[in-house]
């Protein structure tokens, strides 16, 4: 369990700070030296995306499509029919967001092997204001049959969560960050696609969490006052499938569930383990995530306090958990 | 196949539509009859395939963009040798592995999924891509209609194919100037097609698609233009063959009722022996 963090992973001050999209871009070079089906595209984002390491040692398999991120999504179906390994880039509001119908019928309905890459997912986009800040990402992807959604919650599990990605045979969907954050996992710890891990144990309430927030639920904890409360805590970086086993075994013995992350509060991981609950252990559950509103412009610190994203959001709601089980 | 040869396989083709469409109660008319002359070319003559081994690697790759055509894609596979010709009156059943748009994944033969427009034209550019990244011979053919050039995912693959000098792909837009609500001109006008594909840095053959030797010949040009796609404007009458349905846009979207389908199916008969005697 303890293997899963990093050594003193709770020193803000001290842990390394890197985006989710920097582990991405390493890993994409990486693979694409172990295997010559992976290809590369991007919608006039390479840079941003941190597709530009893979362009520059690979330029052969690079293709840059321009803003055209339909156009793109339908290459990287046409390339993966032919035996490819593409990944595309850009923000996530474009891809999959502009494109779902794309990745609906050229992707997921064909089962073409495409690896879906939205960078700049949630409010930490911060100053870009709330057109380029993706929250509905996960909601409208994990409801597409065949595809497979992911939520790596630092710069190494993003590391491997790509390298996984690219043996995994089918379409997948993985959100990434712009923001530096805390890289609080350890790289000895493999990604499997389909397990959630079990990074904490605790008694009272379960915490399901995926995406660089997952470093504030375990700050939040450390602040707890009340230091009679332990909470379970399982990180959650494949959202589709959803690791049920785990869950609900967790579930059984805590009574009670907080779900965080950087979505809109309907659809994403909060409401998958909704689902999952209701038909197999109901149980009172608290969600932290956005309320069902745009963002606007500001500092990713000022928008999270704005919108309920917070450490303090955090405890009160397993406060509200546990106040409920017993109600 | 000779010429004659073919022309009596096209008139099998719009037969096997007829059939498939009363049988199954619903589907489009227009578009699988006025392109049963190009599929019958692409099938019979043009390209590279082995029915018998679907996912032989060698193959031409063919793209269906407008999958609401499936019936002539499916006639056209049957006759080829894909799947039993009797398992056509399956389209759109129950069961069946011919659904209503094509899907990759069920039927043999059939390279993508299709139906909601615009699409096919950027897969057939992935499969270009890739066989050019690999070395590949094989050429890639998209068959486009006229209504979808107004979806804009196809300016960003026409725009995409110019920039990349494809020459190893072959799209063949089905020109027959209807599309659901009426005339393509007056629904939203598309014209000067040509030119805008050449803006885009495309090779355009304008043909009468109803002409096999013209398809064929638009076809073999292609292979010889290196530095650019090319795009086949295939001129086609919509129902054709059949003197009620043709130019008649009320056909685009609507299978015959069984008595129509019987006068349908007696003109294409009467076409037949007209075909076998002119060659002869």
């Amino acid at each position: 369990m303890s293997n899963y963090f990093v050594k003193d992973y709770l020193d803000e001050k001290r842990i390394e700070q890197a985006p989710t999209r920097e582990g991405f871009g390493k890993a994409l070079v990486a693979i694409g030296e172990q295997d010559e089906r992976v290809v590369g595209l991007t919608g006039d984002l390479s840079e941003s995306t941190r597709m530009d390491g893979f362009q520059k040692s690979f330029p052969e398999r690079f293709f840059e499509v321009g803003v055209a991120e339909q156009n793109m999504m339908g290459i990287a179906a046409g390339l993966a029919l032919s035996g490819k390994i593409p990944f595309i880039t850009s923000y996530a509001t474009f891809s999959p967001g502009r494109n779902w119908d794309q990745l609906r019928v050229s992707v997921c309905y064909s089962d073409a092997n495409v690896k879906v890459i939205g960078c700049h997912s949630g409010l930490s986009v911060g100053p870009d204001g709330a057109t380029h800040q993706a929250l509905e990402d996960i909601a409208i992807t994990r409801v597409l049959p065949n595809l497979i959604v992911v939520a790596p919650a630092d710069s190494n599990e993003a590391y491997q969560a790509t390298i996984a990605l690219a043996k995994y045979e089918g379409p997948a969907y993985m959100r990434l960050t712009r923001e530096k954050s805390p890289v609080f996992t350890s790289s000895s710890q493999p990604f499997v696609v389909g397990k959630a891990i079990h990074a904490l144990a605790g008694d009272d309430v379960t915490i399901i969490t995926a995406g660089p927030i997952s470093y504030e639920v375990l700050q939040a904890l450390e602040g707890l006052s009340d230091r009679d409360i332990t909470c379970d805590v399982i990180f959650c970086p494949t959202i589709k499938p959803l690791d049920q086993d785990t869950i609900l075994k967790s579930v059984r013995r805590t009574k009670a569930v907080v779900t965080v992350e950087e979505h809109q509060i309907d659809g994403g991981l909060g409401s998958a383990v909704c689902e999952l609950l209701a038909e197999h252990h109901p149980v009172p559950v608290e969600r932290v995530g956005m309320p069902n509103s745009f963002g606007q412009s500001g500092q990713p610190n000022e928008l999270w306090a704005t919108y309920g994203l917070t450490r303090k959001s955090i405890t009160d709601a397993v406060k509200r958990a546990i106040k409920r089980k017993s109600s | 196949m000779t010429t004659k040869q073919l022309e009596m396989r096209a008139n099998e083709i719009r037969k096997a539509i007829i059939k498939m469409l009363v049988s199954a109660g619903s589907g489009h008319s227009a578009g699988p009859l006025g392109m049963a002359d190009v599929f019958t070319a692409l099938f019979f003559a043009v390209m590279e395939h082995r029915p018998r081994n679907p996912k032989w690697e060698g193959r031409d790759r063919f793209i269906l963009s407008c999958g609401h055509i499936a019936p002539v894609y499916y006639a056209s596979l049957a006759y080829a040798g894909y799947f039993p010709i009797r398992e056509l009156s399956s389209l759109r059943k129950f069961g069946t592995r011919l659904h209503g748009h094509p899907h990759n994944l069920e039927t043999p033969g059939v390279e993508t999924s299709s139906g909601p427009l615009g699409q096919g034209l950027s897969q057939a550019i992935g499969m270009a891509l890739a066989a050019r990244l690999n070395k590949e011979r094989h050429r890639v053919y998209c068959v486009l209609s006229d209504g979808e050039q107004q979806e804009g995912q196809i300016w960003e693959a026409v725009m995409f194919a110019g920039n990349y000098k494809l020459n190893n792909l072959t799209a063949i837009m089905d020109r027959n100037n209807i599309q659901i609500d009426g005339p393509t001109e007056s629904v939203m006008a598309l014209e000067p097609i040509k030119e805008k594909y050449e803006a885009f840095g495309w090779h355009v053959i304008e043909v009468d698609g109803h002409n096999m030797r013209q398809i064929i010949d638009a076809c073999d040009q292609a292979k010889a233009i290196v530095e650019k796609p090319t795009l086949i404007l295939a001129h086609t009458i919509p129902g054709k063959g059949v003197d009620f349905m043709e130019y008649d846009y009320h056909w685009h979207g609507k299978p015959p009722k069984p008595e129509e389908a019987a006068i349908a199916l007696k003109e294409l008969r009467t076409l037949g022996g007209k075909i076998r005697s002119e060659h002869e």
